[in-house]
């Protein structure tokens, strides 16, 4: 089944074409890897997907919904999530606060019935809390419930980024650099962690990295951009040997 | 006897400088918009309210109309709220500052220029209805309005705009359900609060509530602390005792308030209570 359906997907910002004519046809329970250089366009593509930015062409499908025009709060709420290359929580609220607000579409209550504490508030209200609780237990944080985010290491503060991207329930979730900064032993939790919540959370996910060691290892599929074009797409082993990959990304093995 | 009802004066001041405070922190602590128009929604409700208890409402009736007209007046300007969200929308920081500064100027002037109303002159002739009960009562659904507001999805999506407008967005936040709400609770609070002024110093005119009253209201909130209801109740019994306190000091006391924000900003930029809470004003469920 094709979950996310991606046509002639072009932007432009001014002058310069950051994307041209991007298409991509993603199946459920697919990982797909996207590399390239800097600047190539790979979080234009997650921008334009989430709504951040509006595409000068193209559309943008997610099963049988036009999603392009959305606003970004109304795509997320359809089903698609993600996380941001340079880490961007909800620093000084607390760990529970960032997982909460997450649930804001899948939170069910007129304002009113909030201000007048109606018993389908409070149950609703106690039915966001414990599963926040329980999200945060699956990353193993909740001990940590109401620190700050900004006080927690660098490597958690990537976890809860992915745990409340996760308490949107997306179908699919965009992963922009989740390896940045980390150092091989992280890098290769991280690889378990992502296996793990794709089963676990019924998950598609798109993920753009420059570690190359994750990408080959964990995605079946993988597209290249370079100045805003696919130039390449395959499995690991087709695009490690694909030439001009090689020449514009991956370089050449020293003699 | 005079001592009393000096003290009695002083506190049902309190009391409605408590539902300015914590309502202008609503936009501007929790939701971390810089709004400095408060006082436009606050003469909304004031002249609403006047002109019903003096024109409309025969006198026998004005103890019970009173309430009804004191909401008629919130009511007027929560629409007036509901407008200003409109551009909060686009824009926010600075420009939306700009905004809410001509919201306020141009309800300033739009009464100055209807003389049915008095113009610049003031409108008078309203009772004394307001009491220590009404005060009371009005402050205390403020705070609890608003506490209910602020302890729901709607006010930890204020909380994620004010932190990041963006990623509020791509996390599902509604950002303009949140924006119209805060707006029109903020300023029907406000406009309730002009009203209470109204019937209990009985006169008003258009420059009672100029930018100067907006910029009182606005040290109220970030002396006490931006998104506490605690901190705004401290910020604004501090602000109108220090007031009532320096009166014989006359001009100094112009030099000295501007001297303790400067020092409470230096130390505590965030406000005596920022971002913190008292414990019983949190709802049972989240004290963990």
């Amino acid at each position: 089944m094709i979950l996310l359906t991606v046509k002639d997907l072009t932007h432009h910002f001014g002058g310069l074409c950051a994307l041209s004519d991007y298409n991509l046809e993603l199946k459920a329970d697919e990982l797909l890897g996207i590399i390239g250089p800097n600047g190539a366009g790979k979080t234009t593509i997650f921008n334009l997907i989430t709504g951040v930015y509006k595409p000068t062409k193209g559309s943008i499908r997610l099963e049988e919904t036009e999603i392009s025009g959305k606003r970004p709060n109304a795509i997320t709420g359809l089903g698609i999530a993600r996380t941001f290359q340079n880490i961007r929580l909800f620093s000084e609220l607390s760990l529970l606060d960032n997982i909460r607000i997450a649930h804001y579409a899948k939170t069910i209550y007129h304002p009113l019935s909030a201000l007048f504490q109606t018993d389908g508030f409070g149950s609703e209200e106690t039915r966001v809390l414990n599963h926040s609780r329980e999200l945060l237990a699956f990353f193993g944080l909740e001990n940590e419930h109401q620190t700050s985010a900004k006080n927690l290491p660098y490597g958690l503060q990537r976890q809860l980024e992915i745990a409340r991207a996760l308490a949107t329930k997306p179908k699919i979730l965009l992963l922009d650099e989740p390896a940045a900064g980390m150092n091989p032993k992280e890098i290769e939790n991280l690889m378990t962690l992502i296996a793990k919540i794709k089963k676990e959370f019924a998950l598609t996910i798109i993920i753009i990295e420059h570690q190359m060691r994750l990408v080959m290892n964990i995605c079946p599929r993988i597209q290249v951009l370079n100045f805003g074009t696919v130039i390449a797409e395959g499995n690991p082993k087709e695009i490690q040997t694909h030439q001009g990959v090689i020449n514009a990304y991956l370089g050449k093995k020293l003699k | 006897m005079i001592i009393n009802q000096y003290i009695v004066l002083i506190l049902m001041y309190i009391g409605i400088n408590i539902i300015l405070a914590t309502s202008l922190n609503l936009i501007n602590g929790y939701m971390g918009e810089f709004s400095v128009g408060h006082a436009g929604f606050m003469l909304t409700g004031a002249y609403v309210s006047s002109l019903i208890t003096v024109l409309l409402v025969p006198d026998q009736l004005l103890i019970w109309a009173f309430p009804l007209a004191i909401i008629a007046g919130g009511l007027a300007a929560a629409l007036l709220g509901l407008i200003v969200a409109i551009p909060s929308f686009k824009t926010r920081g600075d420009y939306l500052a700009i905004v809410t500064f001509a919201f306020n100027m141009i309800v300033k002037s739009a009464v100055e220029n209807i003389d049915t109303v008095g113009g610049a002159r003031g409108f008078l002739g309203m009772d004394r209805l307001t009491n220590p009960f009404w005060v009371i009562f009005w402050t205390i659904i403020c705070l609890y309005v608003i506490r209910n507001f602020v302890y729901s999805k709607f006010g930890r999506g204020a909380l994620a705009i004010r932190s990041d407008e963006t990623v509020a967005e791509l996390m599902s936040v509604n950002t303009r359900e949140v924006k119209i709400w805060a707006f029109v609770i903020s300023s029907f609070f406000a406009g309730v609060a002009g009203g209470l002024l109204a019937h209990l110093i009985q006169y008003i005119s258009p420059s009672m509530f100029d930018i100067v009253k907006s910029t009182d209201i606005l040290v109220m909130v970030y002396l006490g602390g931006v998104a506490s209801l605690a901190g705004s109740i401290l910020g604004a019994t501090i602000f109108t005792v220090l007031l009532e306190i320096l009166r014989p000091l006359q001009m100094w006391r112009m030099v000295i308030m501007p001297l303790i924000l400067i020092f409470l900003m230096l130390y505590r930029p965030k406000g005596i209570m920022g971002l913190k809470e008292f414990i019983y004003f949190i709802p049972r469920r989240e004290r963990l």
